[in-house]
Order: C-alpha cells, then structure tokens, then sequence
C-alpha cells in the first residue's frame, strides 16, 4: 500500500462552484383566497401545516396581549376543554404549537401524514370556536408570571430585553419589554376581542410541508375555505420609535455574579436593501460561525467565554445587528474591547483572499445542508413569502456569496460601524 | 426501518454505512466509548474537557476547523456520562476531507499546551454559564451526589468542582487519550449520500493504519441498592420553591427501561399528561412540573422536579405528587393511555429520523450497546409494553426506599 501523506488535504470540490437550488413550491387558494404554500419532499411519512396570521405585538393596543391570545388558543373552544385538544393532539403522536412573534403569530400541526384528516379539523375547531376560559386565563398568568419572576434572575435574559428596548424603546413591538404587571392587567374580554379581529377574521396563508397527503387541498378548503378569513383589510399599525441616547450601560442586579451578558446592537435596514445580503457575508466574518473573527480572538485565543456570535433579526420593517455572548465577569471589559478591536479591523484592513475563500465556502456548505428536508426548504418559503421577497432573494444571496470583494465588505464595516454606532451592555 | 451494512477493520474499528441518497449531504460520525462514568473521582469533567481538546489541532493538522468549513462542512460535539460523541456534516462530494481529519485526531493529537490553556478557560465559563450563574444551576449536582453513594453518575458531566478542570495537566490528557481514543473504543458510522464501496475504501485508506490500542475493559463500582430513603434541604437565592425527587431505575439495555420510558411520558408527557393536568391545572400546586430521565447505559434515575405555586407548602406539593404515583401503583391504566403514549413513541421516532445526522448518531450508539440493528427493534420492544408492565414497574420503582428528595428553599 502506498504509504499516506497525511500532511495533505485531499482534494474537494469548491462550495462555491455548488450550483444551489431552491425546490419551488406549489400554491393555491381556499374558496375564501386564503393562499396555500405547499413543499412535498423528504422520506419519513411525516407532515407540517402552518397557519400564519398578522396577530403579532405589532398588532396589540396592550402588551402581551398577542401573545396570551395566541397561547390560550390551545385552551378551550365551546366544544373541547384544554384538556380534550391536547388529548385530541397528543393521542396521535401529534405535536401543535403556537408562536407569537412580533409581526405575525401562527399555529404549526406536526403529526404522522397518516392522521393529517383527524387532526386538521381540530386545529379549524380552535380557529373558530375558542372560549379563552376566565379559569384558563388566571392559570396563564400566575404560571407566566413565575417563568418571568425566574427569568428575570438570569442575566441573558435580562440583557436580551434591555438591548431592544435601548434600540427601540420598552413601548415599540421591537423593543417591548413587559413586566410582571402587564401580566397582571391581562382581562379575558382583550382576548375575545384581539381573536375577533385578528384571527377569526383575521389574514391567514396556510404553508404545508412533507409528505403532503392528496387528500390536503381539499381537507384544508373543507376546514378553513369557508371562513371569514382574508376578507376585510387589517386596521393599519403605526409605531414609532424611541431609542435611548446613551449608548453605553452597565447593569450589576446581582452582586455575585460571576458572568456578564454582553449585548452590543444597533439597528440595520431590512431584507429588501442591497446591503442585507452583502452584511450577511460581513456578518458571517465577524462572528456567524464557529471560526468567525470574534470565536477565535475571544474564545479560542483569550478563553474569556464559551461562545461569542453575532447575527441579525430580521423584522418586516427593518433588522437589528447583535453581537452576544456571555463572559468571566472579571473579563467582561476586555472582551469589550476585543469586540471593538474587531469592529475596528475590519473597517481598517481588506478581508485577506484565504479568509474570504473560507467564508465563501463555507456559507454556501452551510446553505446547502439548510436546504435539506421539507420542513427546512419550507421555512426558507414562509420567510421570503412573508417579508414580500421572492426567488431572485435567494439567487442574488448565492451571487454575493460567490462574488463580493474584499473591497466591497471593507467599504460595508466603514458603512456601519463606523461613529460608535452600536448600543453597548452589561448585565451581571 | 434504517438499512445499514457494518463491517470491521482489522484495528478493531467498527464501520456503519448508512446510505441515503435523497440528500446531497454526508455525515460522519466518531463514537468513542468513554464518558465521565470513566473519570477518576478527583479529575471529573475531563471526558467533557478532552472533548474541547479534540479541536485544538492533531499530529499532521494543525487546525481541525478551517479545512473542514473550506470543504463546507460543520461540525459538533458532545459529551454525556456514557459516551462522547462527535460528528461533521459535509457536503457528500467532500466526504474524504471528514475523513481525514477523524482519522488524523484518533491516530494522535498535537497536544498543544496552549489550547489546554485556553480551553480549561472555555470550559471553566461553560460551568459559570450553566451550573453557577442560573438560578437552580446547582439543583442536578446536589441531586446526584444525594441520589448516588459510589456510583461515577454521582458527578455531573461538566465535572464536579471548577478546580478539577483547572488542575488538568497536559500529562493526564495524554494518558487519557491513549486509554480511551484508539479504534478498539471508536464506532465510525457514516449516514447520506454515500456507497458503501467507496466508504470501504476510505475507511481502510485513512483509518486502516491507525494502531489499534487496548480494548478499555470498564469496572464500574456498582451502587448499593437504596434500602433507605434520603432527603437534603437548601435554601438559595432562587425567586420560588422547587422540589425534585429521583428513583433508581435499570440500564438502558433492559427490559424494564420501556415501561419507565412510558411511565414518564405518562406523568409528564405533553399538557394532556397527569402531572400537568392535576398538579398545574386543577390542584394549582405547581406553576411547572416534568417528569424524566437521562436513558443511562448503567441503571439511573427517573426524576420529578416542579417548581410551586408560591403560598404552598412544600410538605402539601409533595403529597400531591405521591399521591399521583400511588394512583399510578394502584389502578391499572387504561388501554387508551397506553396506546397514547406508544403512538408518541411512534411519531417520535419518525421525526427523528427525519435527520440524517440524528439517524448516524443513534446507529452507533445502538453498536455501542451490542448491534446497530438494535435501533431497528426498539418500537417492537415498546409495542410488547402492557398495562401490567407499567403497573408493575411503578411498583417497583416509586418506592418510599428508592426515593431521593431534594427540598430547594428559596432564601
């Protein structure tokens, strides 16, 4: 046998020269113009629906109201008590989930394809008949209540909620920061009546995705077509924001800490604006994976912490650009400073070629292993769908990826990191 | 069903092909046989900080991360009592590069005195981050040296004390390596878009002249079987009152794992579950409660823990749960809630093996446990459970001698 050199790589092919596509999907519409996105893909006999709505916080005239709507949404209808649904759900193997986020809320049915036609009418018996019980209500808001009261010990959490609130202000949906008597001030009728508007007769898009029984288009047109949905416009929303004017802060809410949360953030257009997908690639440079700029200086080198990223949210209107770890609290200034020393190079020096061609390469193998599964290539769709982008997003993203000089990501950290621009936290 | 085909290097290694060509990935996938239960009592935490070490460069390279990500891949690791398991995810044309680097870090590592330096930082900030600066962080070490006597489970993972990962000498790492990472304690498992042919030839290529090490014979103490029950107090600066309770329960490989599997999906399985229903719903004594266990290899626990409703009374919380327990001791249930609870078994093993990585993993903790087939059996085992299996085993196990209980006072 010859003998090996294992001081040599062996050869690969480039991501980069990946040629990735994005599987398309198929739509249509409920009698009522509800749109149905639909990926059939994967090998497990397995499926997922997801009913979106515009039933976000940005929708609330009271905090926390979109959320407690959305979570009592599993507790209680006229004919299913909170216990009859879940039993309904979960005899099946069935998993449904509830999330409120901040532009839209949505309801996601997990289950075995085989028991879709069981399940789905359960989730229009929500949809059309929940109760939202006064006992339910007050079991909601004690048991939420303690989460916060636990929560609120833990210096990440709280660090998380400061630093949107600084960049938006504690009343704007991006910044909404609720406290135990928001829970408190909770009454039924706020419920009744966000469900009213935002859900029964709310706006809906239904996306589907798996192993998609044939029976689905007309299982969902038999549940869902003949609601009220999609029929009159949404009230419109405006919020405005109210960022705070000292950038710097430190909190200390517990003497023996012995960790600081460190958040670092400022504000970013959204997905539509030529610079998103270019910062992407910044972004992944600086602290998107795991051989970033920030987790080897901050980690791998000086040991200050387990992990250092940063990334962005992604909201309809625009975006926040994070940096985030949690650091030895007798560390923390320092890794601030690393953080800056960061910042600061990338703005000074080009991205050199090896680096660059590493960074290429590997956001296009990490794409390509996100576009792997059904449940994955979906995702992908609702977001686009949702943010109003489209196919060329993806195909534009890939070309960056592939094309942008060093040049140009140089000519992007002067852009927006120059003039201090990002609000700067501690919480120990 | 999972297909696979298994073959043997003459170093002992153990290979698992899995081929999946509906994605364009591969996963490659190093199982070593050796966990904290093997750690020495006064050196625990370092299974999990050899595991960090892993990344610090091996004898020909000198960075495991950057030749990877070029070739688009991505990569973990993780450590748990039993076993330490690492995977990298490329795309499959690259397959060969996973190989290289696995085979270059089990052949020798670099051992660089640097990356221990700063490793033993990262990991020691790992500990802050999750066991000491998080209200009720410390609940799982004080349950585990309460709940075992002698047994190595008696420590957690990440190591009992910050300085026995801050005492960690260049010297035990390498003695540790050399007892644990040689191909007789490794299972390679390779999952996606891969033929067994070519994963053959690779794997002789590049793991075929690795030494083959001593086989790591484990003489484990055992743990005295609890005659007594034990209870310990504290009072900390959490904001509620918590209580956790733990009873022994058998390995992982034995029969009576699948009906406390089943027992605990019972209790606390999904909001339609017992303890959620009666002790959050209707009785309001707890504001959450589960019920779990760890699937140890070596015979564990199975745990309540709950945190109350303020205004309760500990002594009223925890006569609630046992007479939850009771009620499960003494009424056989009924056909549909055993049906319940096997079909979620069911769905959630689809799901699972939805992933290919989740799929590569568990074939070579199966050939860990005596045969990766052994993953294909595993429905049947929990389809044969029945009614008197779970009232049999709630018997057995949720007895007043079995039981530890943990009262976590707020201060």
């Amino acid at each position: 046998m010859p003998s090996l050199n294992r001081m040599v790589a062996p050869e690969i092919t480039d991501p980069i020269d990946f040629d990735l596509t994005l599987q398309p999907y198929q739509s249509y519409t409920l009698d009522n113009n509800v749109p149905v996105y639909s990926i059939h893909a994967g090998t497990q006999e397995v499926v997922q629906v997801e009913w979106v709505f515009d039933a976000g916080n940005w929708q609330e005239e009271k905090k926390l109201v979109a959320a407690a709507t959305n979570f009592m949404l599993k507790n209680g209808t006229s004919q299913l008590n909170a216990f009859s649904i879940n039993q309904k759900f979960e005899f099946y193997g069935a998993f449904l989930s509830v999330q409120c986020h901040i532009e839209t809320a949505s309801i996601t049915l997990f289950c075995l394809h085989k028991y879709a036609a069981l399940l789905i009418p359960v989730v229009a018996e929500i949809l059309t008949n929940s109760i939202f019980p006064e006992d339910e209500l007050k079991t909601f808001r004690q048991i939420q209540i303690q989460k916060l009261k636990v929560n609120l010990e833990k210096c990440d959490f709280v660090a998380n909620r400061m630093i949107d609130a600084y960049l938006y202000g504690e009343n704007h949906p991006y910044g909404s920061m609720s406290g135990l008597d928001a829970y408190e001030a909770l009454i039924r009728e706020d419920l009744q009546t966000f469900f009213h508007r935002y859900y029964l007769n709310g706006h809906c898009q239904i996306f589907v995705s798996g192993i998609i029984p044939k029976s689905m288009d007309h299982l969902l047109n038999h549940s869902f077509g003949q609601l009220p949905l999609n029929q009159q416009e949404l009230p419109k929303k405006e919020h405005f924001k109210k960022a705070e004017k000292e950038k710097k802060h430190r909190i200390i809410q517990d003497e023996k800490g012995v960790q600081a949360a460190i958040r670092m953030a400022r504000s970013f257009p959204n997905k539509h604006h030529p610079d998103f997908p270019k910062a992407t690639v910044l972004n992944n440079i600086l602290g998107g994976f795991f051989g970033s700029r920030l987790m080897a200086n901050i980690r791998e080198e000086k040991g200050y912490t387990y992990g250092i990223y940063s990334y962005f949210k992604n909201y309809f209107a625009e975006s926040e650009w994070l940096i985030s770890t949690e650091a030895g609290r007798e560390v923390s200034e320092a890794t601030i400073i690393e953080i800056h020393k960061e910042l600061e190079k990338l703005k000074q020096e080009p991205v050199g070629e090896d680096e660059l061609y590493l960074v290429r390469n590997q956001l296009m193998g990490s794409l390509l292993s996100r576009l792997d599964g059904p449940f994955e290539i979906m995702s992908r769709w609702k977001n686009y769908i949702l943010n109003g982008l489209d196919i060329q997003y993806f195909n534009q993203s890939i070309e960056v990826i592939k094309t942008i000089s060093s040049q140009e990501l140089q000519e992007l950290a002067n852009k927006y990191f120059s003039g201090d621009p990002f609000y700067e936290l501690t919480v120990i | 069903m999972i297909n696979f085909k298994k073959f043997i290097l003459d170093n002992g290694l153990r290979v698992i092909v899995h081929e999946d060509h509906s994605t364009p990935m591969a996963m490659v996938n190093v199982l070593y046989d050796v966990g904290a239960k093997d750690e020495d009592p006064e050196q625990t935490g370092f299974a999990h900080l050899f595991e960090h070490l892993m990344f610090g460069g091996s004898l020909h390279i000198p960075s495991y991360d950057e030749p990877l990500q070029i070739a688009g891949g991505q990569n973990n690791a993780f450590t748990t009592d039993d076993l330490t398991n690492y995977y990298c995810q490329v795309p499959a044309k690259n397959l060969e590069t996973a190989f290289w680097l696995e085979s270059d870090r089990m052949l020798s590592l670099a051992f660089s005195e640097e990356s221990l330096e700063v490793q033993r930082k990262v990991v020691c900030e790992e500990f802050k981050e999750h066991y000491i600066n998080k209200p009720y962080g410390n609940a799982w070490h004080l349950i585990r040296e309460l709940s075992f006597q002698i047994h190595p489970y008696r420590w957690m993972t990440i190591g009992k004390e910050l300085s026995h990962i801050e005492k960690a000498r260049m010297e035990d790492v390498k003695s540790f390596f050399k007892k644990h990472y040689n191909p007789m304690n490794a299972i390679l498992a390779i999952g996606g878009h891969v033929t067994f042919d070519q994963v053959e030839t690779l794997a002789k290529k590049w793991f075929g002249n690795i030494p083959p090490g001593e086989k790591y014979i484990r003489h484990l103490p055992e743990e005295p079987e609890q005659k007594e029950a034990r209870k310990k107090e504290v009072y900390e600066e959490v904001p509620l009152n918590a209580l956790y309770k733990t009873w022994h329960i058998p390995g992982r490989m034995d029969q009576g794992y699948y009906a406390i599997d089943l027992i605990s999906e019972i209790l606390s399985g999904g909001n339609s579950s017992r303890l959620y229903e009666s002790l959050v719903k209707k009785k309001k004594l707890f504001s959450s409660i589960s019920c779990y266990h760890f699937g140890n290899v070596e015979p564990g626990l199975i745990s309540i823990e709950g945190k109350l409703v303020p205004g309760v009374k500990m002594q009223d919380a925890e006569n609630a749960v046992e007479e939850e327990l009771d009620l499960l001791k003494s009424h056989l249930l009924e056909d549909q809630e055993l049906q319940k609870v096997k079909n979620k078994t069911e769905s959630i093993t689809v799901f699972e093996d939805m992933s290919i990585m989740s799929r590569a993993t568990n074939l070579s903790f199966y050939e860990l446990m005596g045969n990766a087939n052994l993953m294909n059996k595993e429905l049947e085992k929990y389809q044969s459970i029945n009614i008197d299996h779970i009232l049999e085993s709630a018997q057995k196990t949720f007895k007043e001698e079995n039981s530890n209980t943990l009262y976590y006072f707020k201060k």
